[in-house]
């Protein structure tokens, strides 16, 4: 029995000093393999008698369980030893750059423009759009711009051989909702027109949204309430807003809208021209020739329309100075808007 | 229309202020663009007499004058040219400032005492122009105070006219205006008729009254056209924007602002036979006023003698009746030329006129004799002269009607939503000039001759809302009935995509949608697109036919400022001419050059095809529709071997690939560039899911390694296992590609992972072995397969 005890400290001072799971396992096999030290000291019981068998068994079995428990412990400490040191070796300086993830960001126009479209949309009006490149009577005549009217000379158009033009304006886009549809119209059109103009403060191409209502009963005095919503709406602002007569062929009355200057509040700088307004809208009651010419009742119907730049809304709202940034698409610039 | 306030109240006198005027006329819808002085500020400015002038002992351009100020004589040295003895010139006494801070003292000059400054135009602020003293007429009095003289200070507006108000350009429109919004009675001009001195006339025939219904004219004869414009005269042109010509044209010009109507003079002695208002004759010519020669039209008014035409109807008149200093009598035009008939040829020509600016707009009907009379009245009193009796030409057929518009009250309170008296619409209205009547529901309101944008009720309605104030209106919102918007979900919004595009790291751009018809042609298939008639410049002359020339301009124009990775994209109609037909649909391009990711320790390559392929891929997964098809394509401008055809449900939707190097570098893109650009539509189009029921059993993956011929495309080994048509083959997926020792040369080795499951049970080893061998024999018999050992 003497024999078993030392045994039982050999194999305990083995595990003690393993210092590997491969070193481990071979204390193991020593021991506890099938033919191990401990396995073999079972195989001496059949020498014993009957009556000693018992004990010697259960001091064997004692010993077995004391190295098995010796063993995992030992297991145990050498694995959280084994992957500390593994992470020590994957240790990394969380200072230095993340892998790159960035994104990419939306023209102003668009975000602009997509803004404009929820604002409207949560007052109820419908997204349309249209063909850019327009027949005359979509983009004049419908609009009451017959071929000799003085506005036609305002609007520097781009002419097709064909006749055909590059929309002046979104107000085309109304014409041909009137056309197919039934009022009650709730609508607004976003999208590119043109004119044949570029300087400093004009580019050849810009992008307006025009607004269109047309029900019964409608009045000036819900169009003036659309627009202070709106503009109060987009500039997250309480700002002062004006009306002033001014001349449209396709709206009666029309009307310029200015509002207060975000930029100076009001109190006058460059951008204002010292005015402290800001014109930034036409609108007005659709002109009853405008319903003769796409067939909406005038004895039933009365509307109202307005449209504007979007590129002025966004100039004042991000505080762009010039205008041709726009179309430079100069990352630099880009960047500057997020998705 | 540029307007002298002080002009503007002596026919309307009101007390308001500048600012008040300002903001009254544009609160009414005449927008007051601008204000300035009409002079600079000086004072002890008075009207000097030179007595004398003799030159300067020391000094070979001055010159010593005795200057008499009314109470004293002064002695001014002066270096002006015309300075001379009798002449009327401005003198600054000593003390004078001028403009800010100009300090005339005494000095001297050269060893000359001089006590005072001899005054040019220029150093009053009355001119931008040095063209020595400023001469002033001999009958201005001596001593007295130059600002009075001037009726200075004053102000000078800018009235941004809108073209329906040409009523008003001129200081009795505006008045008419300022009159009723500052409620004070206007001043009419007085045009007194004048009795003929003599029986003198000229004949006038109108051949197109259409164009001109009324000519009146008036010969006036023994006029001295020498006489100088008096100052008073030259002043208010001067503030008008008008420079001074000489006393006759000067006359119908101070007519044309202060009236309204547009006059024209012709010296009577070059005048051949009757005056003839006819439409030119085509390839008639007229050399102009201004000596411009021009070539007529049959669709062009003129005014005619028997020989040739003498003037543009409206516009200008021309160089061989034009007034000269020889000329002793004259024939005065004051017609009315319809608008349409005049609108358009000003801008033809390139000719705008202040005649022309007014009649496109319309100038008042009934006001061609009284301007007549009102012209004949100045003449007379500045050139002197016999006047013939005026004679009106015109066909009553061909003349503008009298409109009578009814407005109701119904209309304003459904329009405005307010309520009137019957008492405050007719002052409105008549004070702007209408005659009002009262009818039972409302108004019959007779238009003025001088209006030509009032025809129905709403016109009417505009002109109550700008006399109440449009601010003064009430506010609302529209009623609205609660309906719902219908909302499809099959379709996904675009902005959907541009979110997608904008998370995979690429910037959107707008770019123009005419484009360099030679990019256009190079990145093109071959086929024209839509010629702009008058472009903006040779390089924006044809509308784009795909995105791509746009892209690749701004992909130049940030690696040309060093961007090291430049990805973008954008949206928008192209024009892609159909047989008879436009096609304006929408497209979706994408470019991406340069480093694969941002600058990083871990990474460094270049984009190429897949990366593309992927972004492109993952943006037709958005709507829930099929895959996107890709073949090998070709095209002149691509990298061959880099190119595809990408389609969707059998649809071509555009291509992809890589600009070729060759262009590249002609472009200065010194790396790769890939380019997609595709039809938008079938990628928003979509299908609302329909739910297929999912399998509980378990999933398994199988590798497989194959060679094929390296001719071989990925696809066709999809296409090949999809010809199974087995639903237990979930999917095949590509893990790698090897070509190298082991493998011959001319052949590739694909590895495949093939996943299984089947919805109704679990896979058993036998059912797995059996659809791997038929994936195995399927490959060998379509791609020429072999399983590598
Ligand atoms: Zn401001």
């Amino acid at each position: 029995m003497d024999d078993l005890e030392s045994i039982k400290d050999d194999a305990l001072a083995l595990i003690e000093s393993s210092d590997s799971l491969a070193q481990l396992d071979d204390v193991r096999v020593k021991f506890l393999g099938k033919k191990g030290l401990i396995s073999g000291q079972m195989k001496t019981l059949g020498k014993l008698s009957a009556q000693e068998r018992p004990s010697a068994g259960s001091k064997i079995n004692e010993v077995r369980d004391c190295v098995t428990d010796a063993l995992e412990a030992k297991r145990s400490a050498l694995e959280v030893e084994a992957e500390t040191q593994d992470l020590m070796r994957d240790s990394v300086d969380v200072t230095m750059p993340g892998r790159p993830q960035k994104i990419g960001g939306l023209h102003p126009v668009t975000r602009t423009l997509s803004r404009l479209n929820r604002l409207f949309a949560s007052m109820g009006y419908a997204v349309a759009t249209g063909p850019e490149i327009e027949d005359d009577w979509h983009n004049f005549e419908a609009l009451n711009i017959p071929s000799h009217h003085p506005a036609r000379a305002m609007h520097d158009t781009f002419y097709f051989d064909d006749g055909r033009v590059l929309r002046t304006h979104t107000s085309p886009v109304q014409i041909r909702t009137m056309v197919s549809e039934e009022p009650p119209i709730r609508i607004v059109a976003p999208g590119r027109v043109y004119r044949c103009d570029s300087d400093l403060t004009h580019t050849p191409m810009f992008h307006q949204i025009e607004g269109l209502v047309v029900d019964k009963d409608i009045s000036f005095s819900d169009l003036k309430g659309t627009i202070i919503t709106f503009l109060n709406r987009f500039f997250e602002a309480d700002l002062d807003v004006r009306f002033r007569p001014s001349y449209f062929p396709f709206t009666e009355p029309s009307a310029e809208v200015d509002v207060q200057c975000v930029m100076c509040e009001g109190s006058g700088c460059r951008v204002c021209s010292h005015t402290g307004w800001l014109e930034v809208m036409g609108c007005g009651m659709v002109h009853p020739k405008v319903f003769e010419h796409t067939g909406v009742d005038t004895a039933v119907y009365t509307g109202f329309a307005f449209g504007m730049g979007i590129e002025r809304l966004a100039m004042l709202r991000y505080g762009i100075g010039d205008l041709r940034l726009f179309y430079e698409n100069d990352l630099q610039f880009l960047n500057q808007f997020h998705g | 229309m540029k307007a002298s306030i002080s002009w503007l109240k002596s026919l309307c006198p009101t007390e308001l202020s500048v600012d008040e005027i300002v903001s009254c006329l544009t609160m009414a819808g005449l927008e007051v663009d601008g204000v300035e002085t009409a002079a600079k500020s000086f004072t002890h400015v008075v009207v000097g007499e030179v007595i004398s002038a003799s030159p300067h002992a020391d000094a070979d351009k001055l010159k010593v004058c005795e200057v008499s100020d009314g109470v004293a004589i002064h002695q001014v040295v002066c270096g002006a040219a015309n300075a001379r003895p009798g002449m009327k010139v401005p003198f600054a006494r000593v003390g004078a400032v001028l403009g800010d801070d100009f300090k005339v003292q005494r000095a001297n000059i050269r060893g000359v005492e001089s006590s005072g400054m001899l005054c040019g135009a220029d150093e009053l602020g009355l001119s931008d122009e040095r063209v020595g003293l400023m001469e002033l007429p001999d009958s201005t009095p001596t001593g007295a105070d130059f600002m009075e003289i001037l009726a200075l200070p004053d102000d000078l507006i800018e009235v941004d006219l809108t073209p329906n108000r040409g009523d008003c350009l001129s200081i009795t429109g505006l008045a008419r205006e300022l009159s009723v919004l500052s409620q004070t009675p206007v001043q009419s001009v007085s045009c007194d008729s004048i009795d003929p001195g003599s029986s003198q006339t000229h004949d006038v025939n109108l051949h197109a009254p259409e164009g001109c219904p009324r000519y009146v004219g008036r010969v006036i004869e023994n006029i001295d056209v020498t006489r100088p414009t008096p100052l008073w005269m030259t002043e208010r042109l001067r503030r008008s924007g008008i420079r001074s010509i000489d006393a006759v044209v000067d006359i119908t010009n101070y007519v044309m602002i202060e009236l309204g109507q547009p006059m024209h003079a012709f010296d009577r002695e070059q005048l051949v036979g009757a005056v003839d208002v006819r439409m030119a004759r085509n390839g008639e010519e007229l050399v102009l006023l201004d000596g411009k020669k021009l070539t007529l039209t049959e669709d062009v008014l003129v005014i005619a003698d028997q020989e040739a035409p003498l003037a543009l109807a409206g516009i200008m008149g021309g160089e061989r009746s034009g007034i000269s200093e020889k000329t002793t009598t004259v024939f005065l035009e004051s017609a009315y030329f319809n608008p349409i008939t005049v609108a358009g040829k000003a801008r033809r020509f390139g000719l705008h006129t202040d005649a022309s600016a007014r009649f496109e707009r319309g100038v008042d009907w009934r006001l061609a004799e009284r301007a007549s009379e009102r012209a004949t009245n100045l003449i007379l009193e500045i050139c002197g002269g016999t006047p013939g009796p005026v004679v009106v030409t015109d066909d009553d057929h061909a003349m503008p009607k009298t409109q009578t518009v009814e407005l109701s009250h119904s209309r304003i309170e459904q329009q405005l939503r307010i309520s009137l008296p019957s008492a405050s619409v007719q002052q409105m209205l008549g004070a702007l000039g209408f005659d009002v009547e009262t009818v039972d529901a409302g108004f019959r309101c007779v238009v003025p001759s001088w209006r030509f944008d009032i025809s129905i009720e709403q016109d009417l309605i505009e002109e109550i809302a700008r006399i109440y104030g449009y601010n003064n209106l009430p506010i609302s919102l529209p009623a609205q009935a609660l309906g719902m918007a219908s909302i499809s979900e099959a379709e996904t919004p675009v902005m959907r995509l541009k979110h997608y595009l904008v998370d995979q790291d690429i910037q959107e751009v707008i770019t123009y949608s005419f484009v360099d018809p030679e990019i256009q042609a190079i990145l093109g298939d071959g086929t024209a697109g839509v010629r702009l008639a008058n472009p903006i410049a040779s390089n924006l002359a044809e509308m784009r036919r795909s995105l791509m020339p746009g892209l690749v301009e701004a992909v130049r124009h940030n690696v040309n400022r060093q961007a090291p990775r430049v990805r973008l994209f954008e949206t928008g109609q192209c024009f892609i001419p159909q047989i008879d037909e436009l096609d304006q649909s929408e497209r979706i391009g994408v470019a991406i050059y340069g480093q694969s990711t941002p600058l990083h320790f871990s990474i460094d390559r270049l984009v190429d095809f897949f990366d593309l392929k992927g972004i492109l891929n993952g943006l037709s997964m958005i709507n829930g529709g099929g895959e996107l098809i890709w073949s090998p394509s070709e095209h002149q401008s691509f990298a061959s071997g880099q190119t595809a055809s990408v389609s969707l449900d059998g649809e071509v939707l555009g291509i992809v690939g890589r600009l070729h190097p060759k262009l590249a570098r002609q472009l200065d893109l010194p790396k790769p560039l890939f380019l997609a650009d595709l039809k938008l539509d079938p990628l928003l189009r979509g299908q609302v899911t329909a739910f297929k029921a999912i399998s509980r059993y378990p999933k398994v993956v199988r590798d497989l390694a194959i060679v094929v011929d390296d001719m071989v495309k990925w696809q066709q080994i999809v296409d090949a296992v999809a010809t199974l048509s087995d639903d237990r083959i979930q999917s095949v997926e590509l893990f790698d590609v090897y070509r190298g020792p082991g493998v011959p040369d001319g052949r590739q080795s694909l590895a495949l992972s093939v996943s299984l499951q089947d919805p109704h049970g679990t896979l058993d080893d036998q059912a797995i072995q059996e659809l791997v061998d038929q994936i195995v024999c399927v490959l060998r018999k379509n791609a020429d397969a072999e399983l590598r050992g």
